[in-house]
């Protein structure tokens, strides 16, 4: 009985009318997991319409694969955006690839890890996503060819609090778009 | 606020209604909450349970008793120890209650007014002088029970304290759920005590920075949909949304100005470094506030709404400025301590300026008196981030990352760093907690 009140309340104390006007149906979120896959599967699927990219399914991954091309991560020391050792190498690699494949287009994500201030560090994934785009356009690609993002802290590849899973996360990420995806 | 929209923000509203869902699975919804210091001198009261109507409905005096114990200047006698169970003062024998060593005490009852209405009258009462305080009827429907016990809270804590209470208020927060291609993003909005969560949004793609319009009708958030960042404002009761700013690159860190006629926002364009700008959301013009090669980000408005505060590292590390609105005016630096201050808030008097500050490799919510300059450490991190002011500026809430393989988890402190509790969520992580106004009664 109690969770029945508790219910009419959470009902009452605040966005009922939204409940009665939209289409996505309260009765779908039974279950706390079940209710968070299956209202975002309708949400995102058939709302934002959004392409994969580097979320969701990863199991292919779209552009080229030699060499280091395959690798798509540029790591940072904390709170630099300063490209350095191997990602000096992977930028080079990817920057030579699109300056030959003028048709090949990428977006660079950049991430920070998750301390701090978050609108802050929006703006540090978003200078380190800038440095790898000014390094890519000096060698030769075409501003076109490049859209950028920062998620900032939004989106480790690492949860975890510690100084590994930190610099796991202070990084950016070459994401090659299919012909279909949009760029901007 | 009165928001007349342009037709090009109307278009975005049709997509944003797919993307909603309401209600959270209640059972595994609610937050625990728990006491982590406290006050040196609370005042103790007795907040007898309440003579209810509906046998089992919510637990009236066990609503209040956990408000006002949960702001720090309260103890609250338990249960076991009250000598009877009055629900009107001339019930009470006063000199039993004093024995217990109780100051004041509440009694009251749930009256059943017909028609799903219901009244809940309270009076608190002085044990000392056996005098009532103050005494009150709060109606409404039986849904609505435990917003209105938040409105007994109030009521005891301003009589008691002189500040207003600010119980009765809610609060807006991201949850972070799932884990990989299962990974959802929320933003909920929820009673300022954690409970009657209420999902406003749902996207598969990071949601952040929501803040509240100055009226609480209006949420505005980031979210970043097809991998584009871009600034929403989303009517809280309706879900009715508009796309206020989707340029290129980066659209972040939405304010509402004091009136709630402007927005101000951080911008970076294609290429360059964020700056903050001012969105009147009327004629939708842009005005650009910052112009130096740093980041510029996360403005809050002064009470006044004739300058911003926010973070940045044009001497290097982040720290909080001041500018003036006023055309030609130039920053001022505001922070000088540690290395590391962003995420500025401004008390609702304007007084005082809560951030996140680095110390010793840790990061805490400290706040800064503005007229005396004294600077304050509250919390002991060390991922302390995104405070926010309640609407009586008394309390802070914040997120708290302490599990070292997990999320955030919301956390309250009070404004004299004294007392501390989390609120702790079943499931999922939380961040970017958002405290809203007071309500329009």
């Amino acid at each position: 009985m109690r969770r029945i009140v508790t219910v009419m309340v959470l009902a009452a104390a605040l966005g009922l009318a939204a409940c009665a006007s939209k289409p996505v149906k309260p009765a779908s979120q039974s279950a706390a997991g079940a209710a968070g896959a299956g209202a975002a599967s309708q949400g995102a699927g058939s709302g934002a319409n959004a392409g994969e990219g580097s979320l969701g399914n990863q199991q292919s991954v779209p552009g080229p694969q030699q060499g280091l091309l395959a690798d798509r991560t540029i790591h940072f020391a904390f709170n630099s955006a300063v490209i350095r050792g191997r990602g000096i190498q992977i930028v080079a690699a990817h920057a030579k690839y699109l300056a030959d494949h003028p048709s090949a287009r990428v977006r660079l994500e950049g991430n920070t890890d998750d301390r701090g201030s978050p609108e802050y560090n929006i703006g540090l994934g978003m200078r380190r996503a800038e440095s790898v785009r000014q390094a890519m356009l000096l060698q030769g690609v075409s501003p076109s060819q490049i859209t950028v993002v920062s998620y900032g802290e939004e989106r480790p590849v690492d949860p975890a609090n510690n100084p590994i899973a930190w610099a796991k996360n202070r990084r950016v990420d070459i994401v090659y778009l299919t012909p279909t995806q949009p760029a901007q | 606020m009165k928001l007349i929209p342009t037709a090009a923000w109307i278009r975005t509203a049709a997509i944003a209604a797919l993307l909603l869902a309401c209600g959270l699975p209640t059972a595994q919804a609610q937050l625990t909450i728990k006491i982590t210091s406290g006050v040196n001198h609370p005042v103790p009261i007795a907040i007898v349970p309440f003579a209810e109507a509906p046998s089992d409905s919510v637990d009236v005096a066990g609503v209040i008793q956990h408000d006002l114990v949960g702001s720090g200047r309260f103890s609250a006698l338990a249960r076991t120890q009250m000598p009877a169970t009055p629900t009107h003062a001339a019930q009470v024998a006063f000199p039993d209650w004093k024995s217990t060593g109780v100051d004041y005490m509440v009694v009251g009852r749930v009256v059943p007014l017909g028609g799903g209405q219901l009244a809940v009258d309270f009076n608190l009462l002085n044990v000392l002088t056996g005098q009532s305080v103050v005494r009150k009827r709060f109606t409404g429907t039986e849904a609505a029970l435990r917003n209105a016990a938040h409105r007994v809270s109030d009521a005891v804590y301003q009589a008691i304290t002189g500040i207003r209470g600010a119980f009765d208020t809610h609060i807006a927060y991201i949850a972070d759920v799932g884990a990989g291609a299962a990974q959802r993003f929320q933003l909920v909005v929820a009673d300022a005590d954690g409970y009657n969560q209420h999902l406003i949004l749902e996207s598969r793609f990071p949601i952040m920075s929501p803040v509240w319009s100055p009226d609480g009708k209006w949420l505005a958030y980031v979210s970043f949909e097809d991998h584009l960042s871009a600034v929403y404002l989303q009517r809280v009761r309706t879900g009715q949304r508009y796309r206020v700013s989707a340029r290129a690159g980066e659209n972040g860190a939405p304010s509402f100005s004091p009136n709630g006629q402007e927005l101000a926002l951080t911008l970076s364009g294609v290429s360059g470094y964020p700056q903050i700008y001012v969105l009147d959301l009327h004629t939708r013009q842009l005005t650009r506030v910052t112009n130096t090669p740093a980041i510029n980000t996360g403005a809050v408005w002064a009470p006044d709404g004739r300058s911003l505060y926010f973070t940045s590292d044009r001497a290097g590390s982040p720290q909080i400025y001041r500018k003036s609105l006023t055309p030609g005016s130039f920053p001022r630096r505001i922070t000088f301590t540690d290395s590391y201050n962003a995420s500025p808030r401004i008390s609702p008097h304007g007084t005082r300026l809560a951030m996140v500050t680095q110390v010793d490799g840790r990061y805490c919510i400290a706040v800064q008196n503005l007229k005396s300059g004294a600077f304050r450490v509250l919390t002991q991190g060390p991922l302390d981030s995104t405070p926010s002011f309640a609407p009586n500026g008394a309390t802070i809430i914040y997120a708290k990352r302490s599990d070292p393989n997990g999320g955030a988890i919301l956390a309250t402190v009070s404004v004299d760093g004294m007392t501390g509790m989390t609120l702790k969520p079943t499931h999922g992580a939380v961040q970017d907690p958002t405290w809203g106004p007071f309500p329009q009664h």
